[in-house]
């Protein structure tokens, strides 16, 4: 099966103050700190990561606070820019588009952020953002309004919610009206960084069975990204986990924590059972 | 949400910043009428001398009193109205727009253009305002289109420093990449998500900065390098009578207090439009 979305090689250096651009060489795959004159080192957040997933699949990123999650997020959405590699969705090379053809990326790709209530401007209603994506299609306002409110009853709230401002609804309620605006336009590819962790356990399973009977519903491809691997576990096909922008292990969540291979891996799980 | 009767009154003239934009945009609409009908308001030729009437304390005819040439005080400060107000407000006008464009656009841009746009900033913030209006007026020649372009020089700086720094940091914050996924292009970016979350700040800067102005204008009136007599100017009137204050105090009190009303109107408008603009006050 051909996959929805192919991630090659992909690395992302944060330039330090000073120095000149360095791009860290592909033969010693390892986490470089370098010194990039005096200042603040360059920081390899991502190193050289590869990896597919598939139509329909969950694939499941773990690891710890600072190991390049969420940097990997952004790449794949092109978000931040690679400083190597590859990114390819639907078929298609998005790692060089920008402008008009980036914009048109997005119909296929939308993302579920970590902290809810800042992903919704602060001035603007939940409904201005959840239908932002459809009025910038060309949807008719009155059109809008009703998807708008179809979206929020699909997640589970009320369709008054679109009103409200994002200061005015709890953190579990902001969230859902997070997914809302994310499976809008019915993207292909759904990325969740951490779409859970700012909720507490019981919001937690919610927010899961939601996003279950979305994916089956609209036949989502997820990149699920947590810290969780229980939840990984629950919700998952496949998982990679990463330890400082790298890759360590890779596999079926059950094979992955029953038999660890690497020294990490088998530290987090010690650390969570 | 309905609250206790008894907490109602109270609440409206405490917190409803919706009543008190209302309030404080029509006294400032008033004041802005008022500088534009100047002519037609006036119960005496504001530039009518009247010697053998000269220095008049205040009374039913002439309500603030006559100058040392006989003019109606209160006549003279209706007409100074529309040189003061008006010359204040195209002056703030100019340096929030100069400000905000440049900051907007070094903040979101970054790189070199911003680096040499900020050091531009840097010369005029530490140039001394006074030295630098000599000096335009050194080379242009007084008069008030000159003083309001030395300001207008000086003082943008501080716009785009406030406007680039919140666009900086609004280009960071989640809703921005969320807009971004949303297709949104970087003009809706700047007009929908950005300008009205920096609005805030810089109206209320410009907004308090009005009554600044306007004594600086009235300054640069007073050393000659501004609005000349006998043009009617707030500022002017005052320096110009300023060696009579204590034997005929009203003729410097007169213009002193519309300076004082004016900006304090302006001053408590921009408070007002900050706790508007932001949804968690507006609540309240
Ligand atoms: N803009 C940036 N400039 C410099 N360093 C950055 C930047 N963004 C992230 N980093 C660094 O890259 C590393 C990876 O960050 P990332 O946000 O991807 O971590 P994460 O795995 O998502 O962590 P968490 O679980 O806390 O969200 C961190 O060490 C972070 O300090
Ligand atoms: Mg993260």
């Amino acid at each position: 099966m051909q996959p929805i979305l192919k991630v090659e090689n992909i690395t992302k250096v944060f330039r330090g103050s000073g120095g000149a651009p360095q791009i860290p060489d592909s033969s010693r795959r390892r986490l470089r700190q370098r010194q990039g004159g005096p200042g603040r080192p360059d920081f390899t957040a991502v190193d050289h990561i590869s990896f597919e997933l598939l139509p329909g699949e969950c694939l499941g990123i773990i690891g710890e606070s600072g190991s390049g999650k969420s940097t990997v997020a952004n790449l794949v959405t092109r978000l931040t820019d690679p400083t190597e590699g590859r990114v390819m969705l639907d078929g298609q090379d998005i790692t060089n588009l920008r402008g008009r053809e980036l914009r048109d990326v997005y119909r296929k790709v939308q993302m579920v952020f970590q902290t809810p209530t800042e992903s919704f401007d602060p001035r603007r209603s939940l409904g201005d953002g959840i239908g932002e994506s459809l009025r910038n299609r060309g949807m008719s306002a009155g059109e809008t309004r009703a998807r708008v409110a179809e979206l929020l009853q699909m997640c589970g709230l009320p369709a008054d919610f679109a009103g409200r401002y994002p200061h005015q609804v709890s953190g579990g309620q902001c969230q859902r009206a997070a997914i809302a605006r994310a499976i809008a336009i019915a993207p292909k590819v759904l990325i969740c960084d951490e779409a859970t962790s700012a909720l507490d356990v019981t919001l937690q399973k919610e927010v899961l069975a939601l996003l279950r009977t979305l994916r089956a519903e609209l036949h989502l491809s997820i990149l699920f990204i947590c810290h969780d691997i229980a939840l990984v576990q629950q919700f998952c096909d496949r998982v990679l986990v990463m330890y400082k922008g790298r890759i360590v292990e890779q596999g079926a969540p059950d094979d992955v924590i029953r038999n660890p291979q690497d020294a990490y891996t088998r530290r987090l799980i010690e650390s969570i059972l | 949400m309905m609250n206790a009767p008894t907490t109602r009154i109270p609440k409206i003239i405490k917190n409803n910043v919706r009543t008190r934009l209302i309030v404080f945009a029509v006294l400032a609409a008033l004041l802005v009428l008022c500088s534009l009908l100047s002519d037609h308001l006036t119960p005496y030729d504001p530039y009518l001398q009247d010697l053998s009437n000269a220095k008049a304390a205040p009374s039913a005819e002439h309500l603030f009193g006559t100058d040392r040439y006989g003019r109606d005080m209160l006549s003279r400060v209706i007409v100074g109205s529309r040189t003061s107000i008006f010359s204040t407000l195209l002056l703030v006008a100019i340096i929030t727009a100069v400000g905000t464009v440049v900051g907007v656009f070094c903040g979101w841009h970054g790189g070199k253009l911003d680096t040499i746009l900020m050091r531009i900033s840097d010369m005029f913030l530490a140039f001394p305002g006074l030295v630098f209006a000599l000096a335009v007026a050194g080379v242009l020649g007084g008069g008030l289109h000159n003083a309001i372009f030395a300001l207008a020089a000086i003082s943008w700086p501080k716009y785009a420093r406030i406007a680039r720094s919140q666009t900086l940091a609004q280009k960071e914050t989640p809703y921005m990449k969320a807009a971004r996924l949303s297709g949104s292009g970087t003009v809706k970016i700047l007009a929908v998500h950005i300008l009205p979350n920096i609005v805030g700040p810089i109206l209320v800067t410009s907004m308090l900065d009005i009554g600044t102005m306007m004594m600086e204008l009235a300054g640069l009136s007073f050393l000659g390098l501004g609005a000349k007599p006998p043009i009617a100017e707030w500022g002017s009137m005052m320096s110009e009578n300023r060696a009579l204050f204590t034997t005929v105090p009203w003729i410097t009190l007169a213009p002193g207090l519309a300076i004082f009303v004016s900006v304090m109107i302006f001053n408590l408008l921009g408070d007002t439009v900050r706790d508007w603009a932001d949804p968690r006050t507006r609540g309240r």
